[in-house]
């Protein structure tokens, strides 16, 4: 008895029984369900807020970018019969390099500008677009017969028209379309020119494929580059490098080179692939290269990360029947982090797509006005022609910015798309 | 079960039998970085004779059984001394073929490790590394042979395309004791192939140690004094990184020689 007294007093308080119902605890709990209801309101707020911001993005660029895919055309009554045009038909009906050359001798820009004036009036020429006459060519091209006789060709409108058409223009322009439509003598359409095209002065010629295909190959080119090496210096780095200072250097140097501003990698690409190697300038496979070198450390971290978390048991397993090393990794470490090698890869091809500024420093900001035909031609790529088109002075070239954007955006959605699903059909159901 | 004592186990247990040597060790000691964690162990494995290594936790009787298939090849900072021999040969001699060593000492690990393919593919994968079926055919048959010595044929042979990881605890480690079997191994490690199971699940690998006895050598690690009393006839008890004792499982868990034994298995630690 006397222990247990001693024992009481050595304490300094006793502790008084929890309260759970009295008017302290129930405070407490009000604050902490306060606190829960608080915070869950901030989050939705701040997804609420992000997914305003994303939908005012894309919206707005749905509005705008969409016209830039349809254009107005004009129909032009040309009289071929009286114009001054001289074409000899027999070289044209031949067809092929004859037929070109036979076009190439005659003006027929000043012909289509005639008859403009004829049709229109004094300005008629300034109703239709710069390169109206390209697609009189084009008619001549297809039917030589047309000569021979008075017919309608349909040429694409100017800016002001195809701006008013669309609901943009101008008093003066808006009056000139009710002309036009007075005459039954203008239509608005699917722009297939937009899609097949290159780049070009005017916005009413402008196309995007020359872009699109410069995208392509230099994701090729960044691909075939920096998934292999990538892939394939995480295995090292993860299976097979001893653990030493030299290889702590290396994790270092790679995930600062991850870090790298992307100008950085353009200047190298410019110092080395330019002019120490004399590539070709403005080309896909130097854009790719470039590419390659920025996107290659985002793989091998993330290889890495995917390697690693592969369950050392499966290489014990492995290795417990006899597998080399290589199989070990070939046969069950691969498989089994390549969902998250793709993630990282996609990650870093997206990037890349992306990426202006190391390829301006490379010279693929030119104008270019056909499509690449091969790795080494002079191309430029989609986020740099939204760049030159945004810098442009011609209200036509905001329209067709910004369905460059919507381009560019379902390109990369498409490439992120392949990505989930590959990633989805290698995963493996534990 | 748990009523009977080790002693009445044990000695219930068949005797041990001379048998022929399989492998041998001998002064080997075990570095990991500049801490040695094993000592100058001696030991002889026979083919007839399950052999058993039990000690306290942390006392190196798994990082011994490792060095038997090399597998501390794979930590980088492991470094082994002294000679072990499998039929007279020393395994860690430079014209040692480590690949073909694995296929000869075949492992079974402490957690079930199925890969995560199919059954039939967990259990043809070390045949298809080394080549031992020239078709299908006859992939199919070690398939067979090697599920039914493991005594899951009958539970599995409907569901052979299933995923090896859709299986339960006990049968995922039957179907690991299967893929090891199917590469045709003369030596078995197992490293607390029950520490991971339920009652049932050890009895019927138990079992299967029984049945396997005498056909490959069979060496085992646990910290279940009564599973090494059931199973082995040959017991060596490790503890801090050196051979305390090693004799015949009878011996040891009714007469054994050192105190620190017989501490051990009285639960006097460990």
């Amino acid at each position: 008895m006397t222990g247990a007294a001693e024992m009481t007093a050595a304490l300094p308080e006793q502790r008084a029984t929890t309260d759970w119902s009295g008017a302290t605890m129930q405070r407490r709990i009000a604050k902490r369900y306060a606190a829960e209801k608080r915070f869950r309101l901030l989050g939705l707020s701040a997804i609420l807020l992000s997914a305003a911001f994303l939908a005012f993005l894309l919206v707005s660029m749905l509005i705008k970018g969409v016209p830039g895919f349809t254009q107005t055309e004009v129909s032009l009554p040309i009289d071929f019969a009286s114009s001054s045009l001289m074409i000899d038909t027999a070289a044209l009906k031949k067809g092929g390099a004859d037929a070109d050359a036979a076009l190439a001798g005659a003006d027929i820009e000043s012909a289509t500008a005639a008859a403009a004036d004829a049709a229109f009036g004094a300005d008629g020429a300034r109703l239709l677009s710069d390169g109206a006459w390209l697609k009189v060519r084009d008619a001549i091209k297809d039917n030589p017969d047309i000569l021979k006789s008075k017919s309608n060709v349909w040429v694409p409108a100017a800016v002001e028209i195809d701006l008013a058409a669309k609901g943009q223009g101008t008093a003066e322009a808006d009056q000139k379309l009710a002309k036009l439509k007075a005459r039954d003598a203008i239509k608005t359409g699917l722009n297939i020119g937009f899609l097949t095209g290159s780049d070009a002065t005017d916005p009413t010629l402008v196309g995007i494929w020359g872009a699109l295909k410069g995208s392509l190959l230099t994701m090729a080119i960044t691909l075939l580059l920096a998934f292999p090496i990538g892939v394939l210096s995480a295995v090292y780095l993860e299976e097979y490098a001893a653990r030493n200072r030299w290889t702590d250097l290396i994790e270092v140097s790679i995930n600062n080179l991850a870090a790298v501003p992307s100008i950085i990698f353009g200047l190298l690409g410019l110092a080395v692939f330019l002019n120490f190697m004399h590539l070709p300038r403005s080309a896909p496979i130097v854009g790719g290269l470039t590419l390659a070198l920025m996107t290659m450390p985002v793989i091998v971290i993330a290889g890495r990360n995917a390697i690693k978390s592969v369950p050392p048991s499966i290489r014990d397993a492995a290795l417990g029947v006899g597998a080399s090393r290589v199989q070990v990794v070939f046969h069950h470490v691969l498989p089994l982090a390549l969902p998250g090698i793709l993630t990282g890869t996609i990650i870093g091809m997206a990037r890349a797509l992306g990426e202006t500024a190391p390829l301006l420093m490379i010279g693929m900001r030119a104008f270019i006005s056909s499509a690449p035909t091969g790795f080494t031609d002079p191309a430029t790529v989609l986020p740099v022609q939204v760049f030159l088109w945004s810098d442009e002075v011609s209200k036509g070239f905001i329209e067709k910015t910004n369905a460059a954007i919507i381009v560019l955006l379902v390109f990369l959605l498409a490439m992120n798309g392949l990505a989930i699903y590959l990633r989805n059909k290698f995963e493996t159901r534990w | 079960m748990s009523t009977q004592t080790l002693e009445t186990i044990a000695t219930e247990q068949h005797a041990a039998s001379d048998g022929t040597l399989k492998m041998s060790a001998r002064d080997v000691n075990v570095f990991y970085g500049a801490k040695q964690a094993i000592n100058k162990v001696s030991i002889d494995v026979t083919q007839e004779n399950v052999t058993a290594f039990i000690g306290p936790s942390g006392c190196g009787k798994s990082t011994f059984l490792r060095t038997l298939n090399r597998m501390n090849d794979t930590v980088a900072s492991a470094r082994v001394e002294g000679v072990i021999k499998l039929d007279g040969e020393d395994i860690y001699a430079s014209g040692m073929d480590v690949v073909q060593l694995r296929a000869r000492v075949g492992m079974v690990f402490q957690k079930p490790n199925p890969f995560p393919k199919s059954i039939y593919e967990n259990i043809a994968y070390g045949p298809r590394i080394h080549g031992l079926a020239a078709n299908r055919a006859e992939m199919d048959q070690i398939v067979e042979k090697s599920l039914k010595r493991a005594g899951l044929w009958e539970e599995v042979k409907d569901r052979l395309t299933e995923s090896g990881t859709a299986l339960s605890g006990g049968q995922q480690q039957r179907l690991c004791i299967a893929r090891a079997i199917a590469v045709d191994p003369e030596v078995i490690l197992m490293d607390e192939p029950c520490s991971a199971l339920d009652p049932i699940a050890t009895a019927k690998i138990e079992e299967l140690i029984h049945e396997l006895r005498g056909r490959y050598a069979i060496v085992i690690v646990t910290h279940n004094m009564q599973q090494a009393a059931r199973v082995s006839q040959r017991t060596a008890f490790f503890h801090l990184g050196t051979l305390v004792e090693y004799g015949d499982t009878s011996e040891i868990f009714t007469n054994p020689r050192e105190v620190r034994t017989k501490d051990y298995i009285t639960g006097r630690y460990g």
